[in-house]
């Protein structure tokens, strides 16, 4: 196998240039499948005959749920890169993605509280799944506010990155919480060895929006890594280049 | 189309207010995960690039003081 793709990923400037060149395609990937995905799912789709049309959000629910979730997990791979072979860019994502995962999350418990209201009468419960997703929302949190508490780069980098790792045995929890104990909240509506109990006509906007979410996800991801590679390559020639090139007054 | 008119649409059988309170909310929240790394990367440039002049400008001056000082033209 050809490992000079992980080496190259050492390099921020390699980096810099490709996210520049594949960025454009997953954003506009992301923004058609996510307005593709919701006039879909809030015009076309057919109502639920328990919920009505409240069931609607479950577009928007589901997506942020499940992005929020494996952001986290791609933050833990990082995490594990960073602390073993000390891989700047792997720091990096770290830091952009906690605050997307944070958002998003955010998004999926307030969805889920108001899709509750309808569905279950109540906004909150202090139910297995929707503890741990708020679990999660603080693990985020917690990342944020160690990085921006620690100002040496490095120990910032190490503390949260075993942050996240210990922050990993909540993810087993959410996604199992709906099956180890009774729960208000619905099983999982994808899973990957069954088909989905809805119709094609409602999960396949649903699975555009996911896929959706995912591209825009990449795509903010890399915005935010350029920023940070900018922000500590400051000092190369090729950054001085682009200051130079782009902070023309 | 799952709705006659536009009125039933924005009803939504009862549940428009849930609906559009979620919607709403994420279409806010993506559009500040969109823009906030494009706000942060133009104050990144301005901040760098001022910097940057200021040491070209230190530089320059610099160079005039050892000039005044040496007396040469070099």
């Amino acid at each position: 196998m050809n490992w000079t793709w992980f080496y190259k990923l050492g390099s921020p400037k390699w980096f810099y240039e490709t996210a520049n060149k594949v960025l454009p395609w997953f954003l506009s990937a992301g923004v058609l499948l996510l307005v593709v995905g919701t006039v879909w799912g809030l015009v076309f789709a057919p109502e639920d005959y328990q919920q009505g049309n409240s069931f609607r959000i479950i577009y928007l629910h589901v997506p942020s749920a499940i992005l929020a979730q494996s952001c986290y997990m791609m933050m833990a791979v990082a995490a594990i890169i960073s602390l073993v072979w000390k891989m700047k860019l792997a720091d990096m994502f770290i830091a952009s993605a906690a605050p997307i995962g944070a958002a998003f999350t955010f998004l999926a418990l307030f969805t889920g509280a108001v899709w509750g209201k309808p569905t279950w009468g109540t906004w909150w419960v202090w139910d297995a799944r929707l503890t741990a997703m708020l679990v999660l929302l603080f693990l985020y949190f917690g990342v944020l506010a160690l990085r921006s508490a620690l100002e040496n780069i490095d120990l910032a980098s190490r503390a949260s990155a075993i942050l996240v790792l210990v922050g990993v045995v909540n993810i087993p929890i959410i996604k199992y919480s709906v099956e180890w104990w009774n729960t208000l909240h619905q099983p999982a509506t994808f899973t990957l060895s069954e088909k989905p109990a809805m119709p094609s006509e409602m999960w396949l906007p649903l699975l555009v929006m996911v896929i959706g979410m995912y591209c825009f996800f990449t795509a903010v991801a890399l915005m935010r890594i350029k920023n940070e590679i900018l922000l500590r390559e400051r000092r190369t020639k090729w950054v001085q280049a682009i200051i130079a090139e782009e902070g023309k007054p | 189309m799952n709705f006659e008119t536009f009125t039933e649409f924005l009803f939504m059988g009862g549940h428009g207010l849930y609906v559009w309170l979620a919607y709403g909310a994420g279409f806010f929240i993506i559009l500040l995960v969109y823009i906030q790394p494009i706000l942060a990367r133009r104050s990144i440039i301005q901040a760098l690039s001022q910097r940057q002049r200021r040491e070209q400008q230190n530089k320059a001056s610099d160079k005039m003081n050892a000039q005044e000082i040496t007396g040469s033209n070099e």
